[in-house]
């Protein structure tokens, strides 16, 4: 489809030149936080809340508000790529670092993916590699303040460096799997790994 | 499946449906259909090579390779200023999709179907209920669509009819911001009341799908859960605070 023009557009929203190279192909800059779920935001009181780790792992466990409070704190500051096309460039979230989490429960060598689930029943997959090493965390601060509900609070996890529909919101845990297992959105048309540099938004790109 | 590829569709026909909504009617060739409520991609290339991407919801039934959009200028837009006031019938807009495979109604899901849109929300909600005229069905319905005054309802004269067919669809307006003289219909925004006024009862187990701004889908969703209706009956699509088209 090269060389095709769309007659008389000229684009009035091009980025700045310092957003340019942050932004990856088909994506704008966009200074708000859009909201984007699937269903009602679930409510979630914190004296139930807990995040679990299970599967193929030496040492299931499970942290309630307070206990996983007390592990060393992380924070990420960086751009957001959500696959409805907005980016969001230069946010922070704080919390813990996924690699904090799953030293303490050691993974089993056979483990090669993780299906992050939620309250209100949302899923997402990811392979292992995806969310160790420094690339994914599970955060209840956004810019300084508890992450509001809509966006996921109590706690998302965050991995910024794919689409953001990998950052579940409201997680409530993951489980680690020696296979993949496409989760919601990866069930219904998007892709499975969503790496918004090579733009991998639906089956088949 | 294979690749959602970019196709060349051809605009049809502009339709201007209120001040600031139009109606893109599109012939794309190779369409392979799409199930109501879904969406499509459209990009827009400059002389440079400049690209602007965005999503936009389907409001037109399954009708081989015709496909409509209705979309709303936003003012600081970048794509639907160029969509609504600068194209027109015989340009060729790039387009792919369908997308989303969630927020969709077919008559084979069941209902009762309780639709509940704020603004240009109604679009995807309309596409389920042309469906479902168009293929007789006798799913009941009801839709509760809130608008700033009469003039910003979109497919108003389309939905009066659809509703007086007698099939089953009764549709209810909210006028949030002006009201003409003699209106006797809801004159705010949608809440709590209002849906159990309008909606079904939790025990009839309706099917619920709420689009619009993420102001109104927040609060609708949330007072359905607390109605009692079951949230994984309750479909959500949200238009960002900014607006994402």
């Amino acid at each position: 489809m090269g060389g095709f023009v769309s007659r008389g557009f000229k684009g009035r929203r091009r980025p700045a030149a310092g957003q340019a190279t942050r932004l990856p192909p088909g994506q704008y800059a966009e200074p708000g936080f859009p909201v984007l779920t699937a269903g009602p935001t679930p409510r979630i009181d914190l004296a139930d809340w807990r995040l679990k780790i299970e599967g193929l792992v030496a040492k299931p466990r499970e942290w309630t508000w307070e206990e996983i409070h007390e592990l060393p704190g992380a924070s990420f500051e960086g751009d957001i790529h959500c696959v409805t096309r907005w980016s969001k460039l230069g946010t922070s979230f704080a919390g813990v670092s996924v690699d904090t989490l799953l030293d303490a429960v050691e993974p089993r060598p056979e483990a090669t993916h993780v299906v992050a689930f939620c309250y209100g029943g949302y899923t997402t997959n990811l392979p292992l590699d995806d969310v160790r090493g420094g690339k994914a965390w599970v955060v209840w601060e956004h810019e300084g303040t508890p992450l509001p509900p809509e966006h996921g609070g109590p706690a998302r996890l965050l991995v910024p460096h794919l689409y953001f529909w990998k950052s579940a919101k409201w997680v409530a845990g993951l489980r680690l799997l020696d296979h993949d297992a496409p989760g919601f959105w990866e069930g219904l048309g998007y892709h499975n790994r969503g790496d918004p540099w090579r733009e991998e938004r639906y089956w088949g790109d | 499946m294979g690749r959602l590829s970019w196709r060349l569709a051809e605009v049809a026909e502009v339709r201007p449906e209120t001040g600031r909504v139009a109606t893109l009617a599109l012939e794309v060739p190779g369409w392979d259909g799409h199930l109501p409520g879904q969406h499509l991609d459209v990009r827009l290339t400059a002389e440079d090579g400049y690209t602007a991407e965005r999503a936009y919801s389907i409001a037109s039934a399954p009708d081989g390779e015709r496909v409509e959009l209705a979309v709303e200028r936003l003012d600081d837009g970048e794509v639907s200023p160029y969509l609504t006031e600068e194209l027109r019938q015989g340009d060729q807009l790039e387009l792919r999709g369908p997308v989303g495979g969630y927020f969709v109604w077919e008559p084979g899901r069941g209902g009762p179907l309780l639709l509940v849109a704020g603004g240009s929300g109604v679009v995807p909600l309309m596409a389920m209920l042309r469906h479902r005229a168009a293929t007789g069905s006798q799913v009941p319905a009801r839709l509760l669509y809130s608008s700033r005054s009469l003039d910003d309802v979109i497919f108003r004269e389309e939905l009066e009819r659809l509703a007086e067919a007698g099939d089953g669809l009764t549709v209810t307006q909210a006028l949030t911001r002006a009201q003409p003289p003699g209106w006797t219909g809801y004159a705010r925004r949608i809440d709590a009341v209002m849906l159990e006024e309008v909606g079904w009862r939790p025990g009839e187990r309706p099917l619920a799908y709420v689009c619009g701004p993420t102001r109104l889908v927040e609060a609708v969703a949330g007072q359905l859960v607390a109605l009692g209706h079951d949230p994984a009956r309750v479909r959500t699509e949200r238009f960002g605070p900014t607006g994402v088209p």
